[in-house]
């Protein structure tokens, strides 16, 4: 793909790229010998700041801790998957006072930061008598936003596909209905898949917003035990370097899967390959209103 | 709507900050992300593995965790200290630049093999087939995205009200400091929002339909 900006290198091109390689990897050493030199200068892995990894109770309670996020992430990627189905069917309805409504629902739920969002539900709902705990707090508004991008996911995918699928399946006599659940659905969600799952990836890294709302989850742990100065003498790089390397183990195994599920579609010969990835236009930046097929780029 | 008339100048104040954080890191994270999008379809193998590493651990890491890191984790370290908004700018600039990245990238794979392959027989260096032929036609396709990106941003520096930098995720503080209704308060932050994205959302469709010129 990108080997196409630049011929095969001879010989004098190879020994240039070797000088710039040499260059390139004598800077990120640099760089990375110096951090590493800060962090033993500032003794950031003394025995003390490590110490943390020893305790019984604090492995517990990471382990409770990654068991929050993972339940946030799969309560809310639920929720939102559910949210995301019913309102693109609602945009893709035959009746304007359906549509409508519900273009405007998924326009305005997608303009407003999540942080917005969980602290409405958080810091805003009780005023009204209302109170939620910090998790359905993050999860409803991890539903909201999601599910609003997802539903633009799904309705690109429906609408990138040949018209003349949904025509042959009027053609044979079948229902709206029918023609929604029987063609246009299982090829869509095929098509789609790699690009739900990336959402779910944005979804499960939002999850850590809930940080801000006092929700226990990983990253609040993180900050607990790495500000911990009395016991450990705030071991806060040992302690985000790990929370750090959960957060994208666990996003590179979703991502992993999405590319999986992609390499095994190009296999798959039921699957209609779409030139212009609709689906994923919207996923790019999570806010674009591709119009239909045609328009995506 | 008495909240929003009594605290006008608070919300008005604050929601320039908003603007502010974001003009500063949008500038800074376009900047970057064009850099590493050129490292990413670069010639030299470890240019484009120091691009994809850099992309791949950047999008799997929470901004909340970037942010985290910048304020708290990196002043223990005593290397340069930083102000919290500086950290702030720095925690967005950088997330945000990989999302860049991955944007300008995808625009130039749009560009057709052909245009590149002229500017060789012309005898361009890399550099300048990137600069002056290929980049120029890629922004046709990469504005809609990169609109898309923007408005992420924009709507990213609300995760700065956990850290202690004046936007507009901080009015909420104010408000409840002063006893008035946050029910409210935070509708109308949120309305702030929804009437600043709006007009960037039309403007990108409007960029879209103009642009997707069949080539």
């Amino acid at each position: 793909m990108s080997m196409v900006l630049f011929d095969v290198p001879g010989p004098k091109a190879r020994a240039r790229h070797k000088i710039m390689a040499v260059i390139g990897i004598a800077a990120v050493l640099a760089g990375l010998v110096y951090v590493a030199m800060r962090f033993i200068a500032t003794n950031q892995f003394s025995s003390r700041r490590l110490d943390w990894i020893n305790y019984k109770q604090i492995q517990l309670s990471l382990v409770e801790a990654i068991g929050n996020t993972l339940s946030a992430f799969a309560v809310g990627a639920a929720l939102a998957l559910a949210f995301g189905a019913i309102f693109a069917a609602a945009r893709l309805s035959d009746h304007a006072w359906v549509r409508a409504p519900a273009a405007v629902i998924v326009e305005i739920f997608r303009a407003i930061p999540l942080v917005i969002m969980m602290f409405f539900f958080y810091y805003g709902l009780p005023v009204a008598g209302v109170k939620l705990s910090a998790f359905t707090a993050v999860v409803v508004s991890l539903m909201l936003y999601n599910g609003s991008v997802l539903a633009e996911i799904f309705r690109a995918g429906i609408n990138s596909l040949p018209k003349g699928q949904s025509e042959a399946a009027y053609a044979l006599g079948m229902r709206k209905t029918q023609v929604m659940t029987f063609v246009l659905l299982p090829q869509a969600l095929r098509a789609m898949l790699p690009t739900i799952i990336s959402q779910l990836v944005v979804l499960l890294k939002d999850t850590a917003l809930g940080f801000l709302i006092t929700f226990e989850e990983l990253l609040r742990w993180g900050t607990r035990i790495g500000g911990d100065a009395v016991n450990f003498g705030r071991p806060m790089i040992s302690v985000m370097i790990v929370v750090a390397l959960i957060y994208i183990g666990l996003c590179l195994l979703l991502t992993w899967l999405a590319t999986y599920l992609e390499k095994r579609n190009r296999r798959n010969k039921k699957v209609i390959h779409l030139d212009d990835d609709a689906a994923g236009q919207v996923q790019l930046g999570n806010a674009s209103t591709t119009v239909g097929a045609g328009l995506a780029v | 709507m008495s909240v929003l008339t009594n605290n006008l100048p608070l919300f008005l104040d604050l929601f320039w900050k908003t603007l502010q954080l974001f003009a500063v890191s949008a500038v800074l994270s376009l900047v970057l992300g064009t850099i590493l999008a050129a490292l990413r379809v670069s010639p030299v193998p470890v240019f484009r593995g120091i691009g994809t590493g850099y992309v791949t651990v950047l999008r799997n890491t929470p901004l909340t965790l970037v942010f985290v890191f910048f304020v708290f984790a990196y002043p223990l370290l005593d290397i340069l200290k930083i102000e919290n908004y500086t950290a702030a700018v720095v925690a967005l600039s950088l997330y945000t630049a990989a999302f860049v990245c991955e944007v300008v990238r995808s625009g130039i794979n749009t560009v057709p093999v052909g245009q590149a392959e002229a500017s060789r027989a012309l005898g361009l260096t890399f550099v300048q087939m990137l600069g002056n032929v290929v980049l120029p036609q890629a922004l046709r396709s990469v504005v809609p995205p990169m609109t898309s990106t923007m408005i992420a941003l924009l709507k990213n520096t609300t995760v700065a009200s956990g850290f202690a930098v004046a936007q507009a995720g901080n009015i909420r503080d104010s408000l409840s400091e002063q006893g008035e209704n946050v029910l409210f308060g935070l509708l109308w932050v949120a309305l702030g929002f929804v009437i600043l994205v709006m007009p960037l959302t039309y403007v990108q469709q409007v960029f879209e339909k103009r642009w997707s010129v069949a080539r």
